[in-house]
């Protein structure tokens, strides 16, 4: 009754006692327990995920009282596993469960935000203009009037405003932009479409039906290994974790998985019961160190070395003396080991030259269709050359050969492809091999060794006659073990008998790269192998981020390849390559892509490699000081790349249809297309007649050229100038053109080499971007940067789709509360901008033709285009021939006028055209009719009675109907189309879930299983786990490459000309940034050091970073990890100030010293917010930057490679990456800490 | 000073005061019981509560105890062991030294309530006016002490106990016993009133709360009986 008078109980009977007084009873009123409970009652528990990049896709349990998100907790009724294997669940972790703490905080994003000196220009054209475009146009083309918010951009000064006013600036600025300078200067980036499906769909199909232009990110991030396209025709496929369960023997190598895979180290953890070994290999003693029975700790950048040095012991005594049948089956059916590789001569030895193709032979073998795309093997049943089964040629020729039968392509009788010309040879020759081991590096911490650049080793070949003549012919089995330097008897010098001699690449050669003692690479080495070869392929390497962001990233990634695919383990469950880095998996890709791209209403969609764009771009290649003799092999003709620099073989690469190109080209695509009509031609014929006058160019040939400049940019779901933006300051000043720390000088003040396919502007523009627009839910870096920045809904607060590769469910974002304050979801912003687009651009833009570039792209039937040499037809070795010696060039309609209705219905492509993915197409018009009954459709307007794309939740529907992974019956289809393809049946995959299909709300219900589709390797059923390659290796279809193999060769031109044919080690490239910042250490004690940025504890890359649980677990704010031994050379203890510079610019971070980092590295937590704590950098007089205020871009040639086969562009599948991890920097100590905040920046904030 | 007023301020405002304080505290205890705590800010930061909380505490609960016994011991109890001159002499004595200790640590704790940045911010307007106010008491009940020793033999604290035993008893009257006393004293009192008045809007109601039973309850096991 009361608080107090129930305690007025003094004349009841006094306790019961017992045990002797010990003990006594009470009753006393338990009233207070009600607190407890409602402290913990709600009112609801609604199922969401994390849409950040973790690739953890997490189901979280999101409690809401009182209307107001309170905590989330993890949700435990995931479908069950097999009884053999341990349950995905429960998945999170404290990142995830710090989540809740956004919604509410000082962090997140309330309003509709402008910069200030932007909207009073905005208002005041108004004035003059009441049509918003020609308002937006009296800014836009006044350079002193953009200078006036460009150069106060980061340094605050926002305010409120309306979402009609800002969508009326954004729409207005788009227009203008696609009517002045065209369509493809209008920019937007967005990472990682499955976080959040939807969300990204909403951008992209924005961008795609007004012909903008979506950036590529898992090879800007550096996530993606350009080794996985090169070795499988695949972006990346990768087991599941439940996999790991089923190995016998793995190795984390560079993943720290405890850490960065949190919610699935248990199965890491739990295979270890059944007797699993788990070695680590981490240069830094890491969480995962501690968690495996061996650790291994090459010097950082040297796993290549370890890794030849294994392949080596595996190739020995695995494979040369026969002891593993296993092994000899496997790659003979299911790599490149027995295909014929033609030797050239080079001076007075050969080097292996490329492939032989079956249109060199006499007849072309007999085969008739894209015989220059045919490799050859000698089949030693019929000891005659043959051209398999499974080819890329098959693939495209409709024989329905394209598969890993082992039969010849023509005739169907069995073959046995030969693996060496060992006991079979017709002459032994000495074959030349490019060694890079023995360059030096500028930092004393990476050794080198004395061999020659070139060694030379014995081969058996075989002599053929071809049209050209007499040629020797190698396999590729023989040729690699001579690259690997092992002696089999043939006698030359740079063979090793024994593991114990220093000749590339033995155990005991790569002791003095890596500093791991040759036994112990025998032993792991031995042991990995022999467990694969009892299990038949059930060994595993774990690796990610920490080896695949090097510039010689394809070097180590291919090292470990090489050790997998020998001791065939790809494609077997227990066992592979399992890359976790970014959560790429899109499961659903196929049903997604309509959507995110426009596809029902026009194809193709514009897209852009982003570490090309911003090198060119955001002009960090002005700085460029790799040159290219530096990583040419010494087999090239030098000759032939003489005047080049890495921009140069970009902007070929972009020429000959390569790799894409954004901006495109140097005149407006809509007013080409208008030329075009005018003069009866079609558009790629008039664009091939300008370009090859020489009246237009590509935007990359002069990116400095305001008419090539990117005007507007969007950035969602993304922190790209606070995460991972390498060249951070490079962005700010060429980009954005304000307060910026670059400070090393470029190749005109250094008066170094040019470029020289590029026109030089003395003076570097700066702030090339009119109008930067970042949709976020939290004020992150890149909005700091921003002009506009918009509240979009949080995780919990919106509908939308979630998959990752380290499991089989697809999860559903759901809206646990309405999005607070003023925020939107992504869908219904980007449907704003659709509206206000149309509303706005009646007299300035109407129906209109387009000119799309497009590159030769993977997965179709262009990819056969450039068969042999590199020929460039600039410079007038070929014909410029559009979709083969250069880019598809297409001309595609936009109803401008009706983008709103277009973005709000699915448009009648897909019924005309069908869907697909990955080179297979099925017809989906039951589907589009389907949707047109589940959403409803369009009565009025000109999108009467297509289906409706009005809600998020209508999109989401899109995407799981018209995906075969959540539609049994499309996933039957799609088996049917691949078997076309294959000449087999592969349907039985899909028949006994053809019923099966998943609706919006079936996820809310609890996670789903998808459902196997050939758009992936593996399967998910109820035997296996998913596995990549798995499909490949059971179901006989081909990898997606030229032989239709694993390739360990790689045979195009550019591939042998930088030495990258066969795998070998390449150590850290020389960045050169150091040498031009001394004088700047001004007395002070320093220490150069690697600069390494590993995956957060304390954050899911930038997320979480600036939250205040996170912080309060870690320093609250910027660290950076230092050794001991390093500390003591500056004079450091923990918790002191640190500088770190270099050329390009600094960063500022309190120091942890700590044991766990060896000498001469740093290490900083990648993506730490430069809105927390970040104090000023002395050096640079800028704010303390990011962790990427140090890198700049440096791209490698290799990675530009297309039209060939495997080596053909695919958006984030192929193209040049963002490393960052060969660079230095300068480390001191600083006494006196200034934060800025004496003089807060008010100018801004007029 | 003018009899009314006199009246006023200590023969009738003590009992608004005792009455505002029960009545403040059983309400408070009832309507908000999470709000009855001390509000301890040692989490935030220890420094200086060592010395500061415990000279405060120790000193503060010896002068309240010495308070109630000098005041409300009748004068023919007393007389049996000691003169009122003796217990004039040592209430100087002992309210000195323990008056100097809570004076130390009180001077610690209101300098950190105010000077950390941390404690500051996370005060209340009471928890600042409460320390004042005790800070303010304490040192009017400091310099009482030298206008006790212009009356060496008690005759004000007799006054002064009169008026204290008149008003717990329900006498009538009592304000006249002090209607003569020191400026000072009647300060001093005022404001200790004025302390009952605010107390049970402050943090000060952890007084009723102190876990003296602790020292003596039984038993380790508290159970409950089942149904």
């Amino acid at each position: 009754m009361s608080n107090l008078i129930d305690r007025l109980s003094y004349f009841t009977a006094s306790p019961e006692k017992f045990s002797d007084g010990h003990g006594i009873t009470t009753d006393e009123s338990r009233e207070w327990e009600h607190a407890y409970r409602g402290r913990w009652s709600h009112d609801k528990i609604v199922r969401s995920t994390h849409g950040v990049n973790c690739t953890g896709s997490c189901s979280w349990k999101i409690y809401v009282k009182n209307g107001l998100v309170t905590w989330e907790t993890q949700q435990t009724d995931y479908p069950r596993t097999r009884p053999d294997l341990p349950n995905h669940e429960p998945r999170g972790c404290s990142r995830g469960a710090s989540y809740s703490w956004y919604l509410y905080s000082a962090a997140r994003l309330k309003y509709p935000l402008v910069r200030s000196r932007l909207v009073k220009l905005w208002r005041e054209a108004k004035r003059h203009h009441p049509d918003p475009v020609d308002a937006w146009a009296s800014i836009a083309s006044d350079p002193a009037k953009t200078r006036e918010y460009k150069e106060v951009r980061g340094r605050g000064g926002f305010v409120r405003a309306e979402w009609e006013e800002v969508n009326e600036i954004i729409a207005a600025a788009n227009i203008y932009t696609a009517k002045e300078y065209g369509p493809d200067r209008v920019i937007g980036f967005s990472p990682i479409p499955a976080m959040s499906m939807v969300s990204y769909a909403a951008g992209s199909r924005y961008l795609s039906l007004i012909g903008g232009v979506c950036m590529s990110f898992y090879d800007w991030y550096c996530d993606l290994p350009p080794s996985s396209p090169q070795t499988w025709g695949e972006q990346t496929d990768v087991p599941e974790s439940a996999d790991w369960y089923n190995s016998g023997y793995i190795i984390a190598w560079g993943s720290n998985v405890p850490q960065t895979r949190t919610p699935d180290a248990h199965f890491f953890t739990e295979v270890r019961y059944k007797g699993t070994k788990t070695v680590s290999v981490t240069p830094d003693y890491s969480e995962v160190a501690k968690l495996t029975d061996l650790w291994l700790n090459p010097r950082q950048g040297t796993d290549s070395a370890m890794a030849m040095a294994m392949g080596h012991v595996i190739l020995k005594e695995f494979h040369l003396s026969g002891k593993s049948s296993y092994f000899r089956d496997y790659c003979q059916q299911y790599t490149d080991m027995p295909f014929l590789v033609r030797l050239e001569k080079k001076g007075g030895r050969y080097v292996a030259g490329r492939t032989l193709r079956s249109s060199e032979l006499a007849g072309n073998l007999g085969e008739t269709e894209n015989t220059e795309w045919k490799p050859v093997l000698f089949d030693s049943k019929s000891k005659s050359l043959k051209v398999p089964n499974g080819t890329v040629g098959s693939r495209w020729d409709k024989s329905a050969k394209w598969n890993l039968e082992m039969k010849d392509a023509r005739v169907g009788s069995d073959i046995s492809p030969e693996m060496t010309f060992i006991d079979d040879k017709d002459e032994v020759v000495t074959v030349g091999f490019p060694y890079f081991g023995n360059l030096e590096n500028d930092q004393p911490i990476f050794n080198h060794s004395d061999h020659e650049g070139i060694l030379d080793r014995h081969v058996p070949v075989k002599k053929i006659t071809t049209a050209e003549g007499e040629l020797l012919v190698a396999t590729v089995f023989d040729l690699m073990v001579a690259n690997y330097g092992i002696d089999r008897g043939l006698g030359c010098a740079n063979v090793a008998k024994s593991f114990d001699e220093d000749i590339p690449y033995t155990p005991a050669w790569q002791e003095r790269f890596t500093g791991v003692p040759a036994a112990k690479v025998i032993k792991v080495a031995r042991e990995f192998a022999d467990n694969a070869d009892k299990t038949h392929g059930r060994s595993m390497v774990i690796l990610g981020a920490g080896v695949n962001h090097w510039y010689h990233m394809d070097m180590i990634y291919r090292g470990i390849m090489n050790m997998l695919i020998m001791c065939g383990c790809i494609g077997q469950s227990g066992g592979g390559w399992s890359h976790y880095v970014g959560q790429e998996k899109l499961r659903p890709q196929t049903g997604w892509q309509p959507l995110a791209f426009g596809l029902d209403w026009s194809r193709p969609p514009r897209h852009m490699n982003s570490t090309s764009f911003f090198y060119t771009h955001s002009d960090q290649w002005r700085y460029e000081k790799l040159k290219l003799d530096e990583i040419l092999s010494p087999t090239a003709d030098k000759e032939k790349w003489k005047d080049s620099s890495l921009l140069d073989c970009n902007v070929r690469s972009e020429r000959m249809g390569w790799l894409p190109s954004a901006p495109q080209l140097s005149q407006n695509p809509l007013e080409l297309a208008r030329e075009a009509d005018a003069a009866g031609l079609s558009g790629a014929d008039h664009v091939v007649g300008k370009l090859k006058s020489g009246e237009l160019q590509f935007s990359c040939e002069d990116p400095d050229d305001p008419k090539n400049f990117p005007r507007n940019l969007f950035v969602w779901r993304s922190n790209l100038l606070g995460s991972s933006g390498k060249g951070h300051e490079y962005m700010l000043k060429h980009l954005l053109g304000t307060t910026h720390g670059v400070l090393g000088k470029d190749l005109g003040d250094d008066k170094a080499q040019q470029p020289s396919e590029v026109v030089w502007h003395e003076d570097a523009p700066e702030g090339k971007l009119d109008l930067v627009v970042t949709l976020d839910f939290r004020m992150s870096t890149t909005c700091i940067y921003s002009d506009i920045v918009l509240p979009s809904a949080t995780w919990y607060e919106k509908n939308d789709l979630n998959t990752s590769d380290m499991h089989p469910f697809i999860h559903p974002l759901s809206c646990a509360v309405d999005p607070a304050w003023e925020s939107r979801s992504d869908w219904e912003i980007y449907k704003g901008f659709a509206k206000a687009y149309s509303d706005l651009c009646p007299g300035h833009l109407g129906v209109e033709k387009d000119i799309v570039s497009l590159p030769i792209l993977h997965d179709t039937p262009g990819e056969l285009a450039q068969a042999f040499d590199v020929k460039d037809w600039k410079k007038g070795e070929v014909d410029p021939v559009p979709g083969k010696t250069m880019p598809n060039l297409i001309t595609v309609e936009r109803d401008y006028p009706n983008t709103y209705q277009r973005f709000t219905s699915i448009g009648p492509l897909l019924e005309k055209l069908g869907n697909g993915g990955k080179g297979i197409n099925w017809n989906t018009e039951a589907e589009v009719a389907f949707l047109g009954l589940l959403n409803g459709t369009h009565y009025e307007g000109s999108n009467t009675d297509r289906p409706k794309l009005e809600t998020d939740i209508d999109a989401a529907e899109m995407i799981l109907s018209l995906a075969p992974e959540t539609n049994g019956q499309v996933a039957v289809k799609a088996w049917e189309a691949l078997g076309l393809a294959t000449g087999r049946d592969h349907t039985h995959l899909a028949r006994p879930k053809e019923d099966e299909k998943l609706r919006f709300r079936d996820l809310q219900a609890q996670p789903r299983k998808i459902i196997s589709s050939p758009t992936w390797s593996g399967l998910e059923d109820e035997h296996v786990s998913y596995n990549a390659g798995y499909t490949n290796v059971h179901e006989l279809i081909p990898w997606r490459t030229l032989t239709g193999r694993q390739h360990f060769y790689q045979d195009h031109e550019w591939m042998r000309d930088f030495g990258e044919g066969f795998c070998l080690y390449k150590g850290p490239v020389n960045t050169k940034t150091l040498a031009l910042v001394t004088g700047h250490e001004k007395g002070d004690k320093h220490v150069a050091l690697n600069w390494i940025t590993p995956h957060q504890k304390w954050g899911i890359h930038s997320t979480y970073s600036d939250n205040l649980l996170m912080l309060t677990l870690n320093r609250g704010g910027p660290v950076v990890w230092i050794s001991e031994t390093d500390a003591r050379k500056i004079e450091v203890k923990d918790n002191d100030w640190l500088e770190l510079y270099n050329a390009n610019g600094a960063i500022v971070a309190r120091a942890v010293v700590s044991q766990r980092v060896p000498e001469g590295m740093t290490m900083m937590y990648h993506a730490q917010e430069k809105t927390i704590n970040t104090p000023i950098s002395p050096t640079t007089g800028a704010r303390g930057g990011i962790h990427n205020s140090v890198t700049r871009a440096v791209v490698k040639p290799t990675h530009m490679i297309g039209g060939y086969a495997q080596l053909s562009y695919g958006f984030n599948y192929y193209g040049t990456v963002g490393s960052n991890r060969d660079e230095f920097v300068m480390v001191r100590k600083i006494e006196n800490v200034d934060f800025g905040d004496e003089n807060p920046v008010t100018e801004a904030a007029e | 000073m003018n009899i009314y007023l006199n009246e006023l301020l200590f023969g009738i405002y003590p009992y608004i005061a005792v009455l505002v304080m029960i009545l403040g505290c059983i309400l408070r205890y009832d309507q908000n019981p999470y709000s009855w705590k001390a509000d301890s800010s040692q989490l935030l930061r220890s420094k200086g509560m060592r010395w500061g909380s415990n000279l405060f505490h120790i000193g503060i609960i010896l002068l309240f105890v010495g308070h109630l016994v000098g005041l409300l011991t009748p004068e023919a109890v007393y007389h049996l062991v000691m003169s009122a001159a003796v217990k004039q002499k040592m209430a100087m004595i002992a309210g000195g030294i323990f008056g100097i200790m809570c004076f130390i640590g009180l001077t610690i704790l209101l300098w950190r309530r105010i000077m950390d940045p941390r404690i500051r911010a996370t005060s209340t307007f009471a928890d600042i006016l409460i320390l004042v106010v005790l800070y303010l008491q304490l040192i009017l009940g400091l310099a009482t002490i030298p206008a006790s020793a212009q009356h060496a033999d008690g005759s004000s604290m007799i006054a002064l106990a009169n008026w204290a035993q008149h008003i717990v008893t329900f006498r009538a009257g009592a304000a006249d016993f002090v209607m003569e006393e020191a400026f000072i004293f009647k300060v001093h009192i005022f404001l200790g009133l004025t302390i009952f008045l605010i107390f049970p809007f402050t943090r000060l109601v952890h007084v009723f709360s102190a876990p003296v039973k602790y020292i003596v309850r039984p038993g380790y096991q508290v159970v409950r009986k089942r149904g």
